[in-house]
């Protein structure tokens, strides 16, 4: 059954060309994976990566780690054979690439729905969750998260994007700050979740967290990630701190307490907080509670 | 299913296995070169037999040299051999792999 909401901090890729690589990747504890077909592998061991996806698929314990298949492109002779063997094996999620239109978002779809009905999957239970990876792509975001019901999530992807845009990566990233921050706008309209793109230095610990701090500030879902290494950094960033969990819980019990009491504004931990600061905190803690960190009963 | 080809998958890195499928005038020969022969040779061996009959794979020369694959990548591997030998890539019958 497909579950839009749920933590999805990390999603790292594997190349499912590489058997090492898909058979005990849940041991490192991801939110998601992805099965990569798409750029990781070669062009002559498609097939060979399609099969062992299916077996991986339908023989691995994946014990509740999220498994998402990165298609080939919707204008290549490949994707067709991709999804069949994805939804057969039972995948929770397709992530369709280079996505620029709604119109593709929709191919995509009837392309799942086709191939649930030939494997007798229920339908709709497969998720679509678009990458975006061109100027086109990113000023369509609202039309790709709202083209099909199986949309989950919206994803960033960095390398073909920057190259379009003619521009240069940096460190601080000020190249995607447009990207980024547009695609999460229409993320949040849209109801869908937000991810951002790869970091590619994987030597750079520091780098990496303070990426991590800016896309969580800015509000994204999760990070892709390409070492498990980047799992529990991305995981500690994401997570809740002792201090947040703690102003949330004030938070909840305070606005309770003043709808017990009918007062509108109210003051937690010495500053002023108000109704619309409810979401925030519930948000805050169902995070804490699904990473772990939190067992109260306040969501 | 008659092999006409010679056909391989998989690589020899470690946790992964490589079939080479060839024709073969008589009865399904398997030669299996395993890492961990001494306790899992007669399994693997099983494992080989049960995928080519679900694949209607009557004879053959099969090879294969595993470096420590679980059952899923062996099945994968011998498949896509099988599947590379008659020149089939698309229009898999997935619900019976």
């Amino acid at each position: 059954m497909a579950v839009k909401q749920r933590i999805r901090r990390s999603m790292i890729f594997l190349n499912t060309q590489r058997a090492a690589l898909v058979k005990d990747a849940f041991v490192y504890h991801p939110d998601c994976v992805i099965f990569d077909l798409e750029d990781a592998v070669a062009e002559n061991e498609k097939d060979s990566a399609r099969i062992q996806l299916y077996q991986t698929l339908k023989q691995l314990d994946y014990q509740g780690v999220e498994r998402w298949v990165r298609v080939n492109a919707l204008d290549s002779d490949l994707i067709n054979e991709d999804i069949r063997a994805a939804v057969a094996g039972g995948a929770e999620g397709i992530r369709l690439p280079k996505t620029e239109t709604a119109a593709e978002v929709k191919a995509a779809a009837q392309k799942i729905e086709a191939a649930e009905k030939e494997f007798g999957r229920t339908v709709g239970q497969t998720m679509l969750m678009a990458a975006l990876e061109s100027p086109l792509g990113i000023m369509n975001a609202y039309e790709i998260a709202t083209a099909d019901d199986r949309m989950m999530g919206i994803a960033l992807s960095a390398g073909d994007y920057t190259r379009t845009m003619h521009a240069k990566r940096t460190v601080a990233g000020t190249e995607l700050f447009g990207a980024r921050s547009q695609m999460l706008i229409a993320a949040r309209a849209a109801g869908v979740m937000a991810f951002d793109t790869v970091y590619t230095d994987t030597d750079n610990e520091e780098g990496f967290k303070e990426e991590l701090r800016l896309i969580k500030n800015m509000g994204f879902d999760g990070k892709s990630c390409i070492n498990p290494k980047q799992i529990g950094i991305t995981h500690e960033i994401f997570n809740p701190s002792e201090q947040e969990i703690q102003h949330a819980e004030h938070v909840m019990e305070a606005v309770q307490d003043s709808k017990d009491n009918g007062v509108g504004v109210l003051t937690v931990d010495g500053k002023m907080v108000d109704i619309a600061w409810v979401e925030g905190a519930e948000r805050t803690l169902k995070l804490a509670k699904a990473a772990g960190i939190y067992e109260g009963e306040l969501v | 299913m008659k092999i006409t080809t010679q056909a391989v998958a998989g690589t020899v890195e470690s946790s992964d296995a490589q079939v080479m499928i060839s024709p073969s005038q008589s009865d399904l020969k398997i030669d299996l070169d395993s890492s961990v022969y001494d306790q899992y040779g007669q399994h693997i061996i099983a494992l080989v037999k049960e995928t080519l009959k679900d694949l209607d794979v009557e004879g053959g020369e099969v090879k294969i040299i595993d470096k420590g694959a679980l059952d899923c990548t062996i099945k994968a591997r011998l498949q896509t051999a099988v599947y590379r030998a008659i020149g089939k890539k698309s229009d898999l019958p997935w619900e019976v792999l």
